[in-house]
């Protein structure tokens, strides 16, 4: 009986220690420290979120691409404040308006109040478990299309579909796995027994 | 808040505040936008930082042309093979017509130089293939692989096989932007074709059909009427088709005519372009558009 319970127990620390390897891909504990972040890294992922923006798509898949760069933008503005703030995302929005022929100033003019919404709310948004952040993020992201929105409606665009409203959230839902990549590199090591 | 390094102590200089961050480039971008609105004096800029961008973008489409390409590889020789058939009988039956219209052009030629009419330029023309479809949610527009460097020139005409698919509105050195027809209050004057009745073609933006405005009533318009290009404004050459008409809704204590079209060319869906060269000589303008010009002799006389 005694064996029984031993071996019971131990498949349960097993279960236990195989559990969170299989699904590690999860954000950093609040107790751990992170490493200190590379300012490449940033720049590169800033370069991917671009490149992602430019990707050629047409209908549905055009519907439901959410804005890569904002996305990258809104955690580096979160995570990294005193790296990348107001000036950099205004610099970043004029990139995205020459690479998508809008008018000029439209995705500064967004950026710049997303990075400083991010600012203003970064404290409240960490303290959340990644789900609960994706619902604040989903709030910043719409922020960000409705100043577009309302800086081309004054200046005479027709009002886009409905569907304008579905890449923001596209783009919350991605959140938690995109929060997660970004700070992949700045995980403390875990020792297997941690694991 | 898990950093050691985020939070410093606040007596550290940091700058200027966000709201003050936020606030100086609000206003920048308040007025890039209305220098770029009003004035499009930046075009330079643009200009410059997109063709930076260009490789950037062409790599971009690489795997989505190397998709295509590999599929049309591999493509069923039986399929190639009905469709040169059915390509070359198309060929066939538009044959007469073709040759029909050398001998008319001949002629209509004979006949203007009779009536001492302006004689129609023949247009050079030029290939072009479609990248991508814009972005802007708000705006309908495609980039072409011509540009600048294949001597494509802001306001020249873009057709397909089917009909008027827009017009060229930027110039890139190796691309160029083609507004599509159903742009908001993008405007194509048109002839119905079975009636000569002339008017304007306007685009209602995103997913809604452009619709003639300021028709009356009594006009002689019905619905599956089709448009063509009415050759008045210079930019496109007269008779090509343009769209046709959906309905026409003509009611009582309305000034117009209600008039719905539907564009014929795939606007968004051919992938090969055709842009139409501009005409040497511009036609005369019309006449209240001729007020800023030197007053021409004839008229000024009858005018003293």
């Amino acid at each position: 009986m005694p064996s029984r319970r031993a071996r019971a127990a131990a498949g349960s620390a097993n279960s236990r220690k195989r559990m969170p390897q299989l699904t590690s891909f999860t954000p950093a504990r609040p107790e751990e420290i992170l490493a200190p972040v590379k300012p490449w890294f940033v720049v590169l992922t800033l370069f991917l979120g671009f490149i992602g923006n430019l990707i050629p798509l047409t209908g549905v898949a055009l519907a439901l691409k959410p804005d890569f760069l904002a996305l990258t933008l809104l955690y580096w503005c979160i995570q990294e404040p005193r790296l990348i703030s107001v000036g950099i995302a205004w610099g970043l929005g004029l990139l995205m308006d020459v690479a998508d022929a809008t008018v000029f100033g439209q995705h500064a003019l967004a950026y710049a109040v997303l990075a400083y919404a991010a600012e203003y709310f970064r404290r409240r948004v960490l303290r959340f478990p990644p789900w609960q952040q994706a619902a604040q993020v989903a709030v910043l992201l719409l922020l960000c299309a409705a100043l577009v929105l309302l800086v081309r409606v004054v200046g005479g665009a027709p009002l886009p579909r409905w569907t304008y409203a579905v890449g923001p959230l596209v783009g919350a839902l991605l959140w938690p796995g995109v929060s997660t990549l970004l700070q992949w590199p700045q995980r403390p090591p875990r020792s297997p027994a941690e694991r | 808040m898990r950093h050691l390094s985020v939070e410093p102590p606040p007596f550290f200089h940091r700058g200027p505040s966000p709201l003050a961050r936020l606030a100086f480039f609000g206003l920048l971008s308040l007025l890039l936008l209305f220098t770029d609105t009003r004035y499009r004096y930046l075009e330079n800029v643009r200009q410059t930082v997109a063709t930076a961008l260009y490789p950037l973008q062409r790599i971009v489409l690489m795997p989505g042309e190397a998709v295509a390409y590999a599929t049309g590889y591999f493509a069923a020789q039986r399929a190639l093979t009905d469709d040169n058939t059915a390509l070359k009988q198309d060929l066939l039956t538009q044959a007469p017509a073709v040759q029909g219209y050398q001998v008319l052009q001949q002629e209509n030629i004979r006949l203007r130089a009779l009536l001492d009419v302006e004689q129609r330029i023949q247009r050079a023309t030029t290939a072009a293939e479609v990248l991508y479809t814009g972005r802007d949610p708000f705006t309908q527009k495609v980039f072409v692989d011509k540009g600048e460097s294949s001597g494509v020139q802001p306001g020249q005409a873009v057709i397909d096989d089917v009909g008027v698919v827009g017009q060229v509105t930027r110039v890139f050195p190796y691309m160029a932007e083609v507004t599509l027809v159903t742009d908001k209050d993008y405007a194509v004057p048109v002839r119905v074709e079975r009636s000569g009745v002339r008017s304007v073609m306007y685009g209602a933006g995103t997913g809604r059909l452009p619709e003639l405005r300021f028709l009356s009533p009594n006009s002689e318009i019905q619905a599956g009427d089709r448009l063509v290009t009415s050759g008045i404004d210079g930019t496109y050459p007269a008779g090509l088709a343009v769209a046709q008409v959906v309905s026409v809704e003509r009611e009582t204590g309305q000034i117009f005519a209600r008039v719905i079209c539907r564009p014929l060319a795939g606007a968004d869906k051919s992938a090969h372009v055709l842009i139409l060269g501009r005409i040497a000589a511009p036609p005369k303008r019309p006449e209240e558009a001729s007020d800023a010009e030197p007053p021409r002799k004839g008229r000024s006389r009858v005018r003293e």
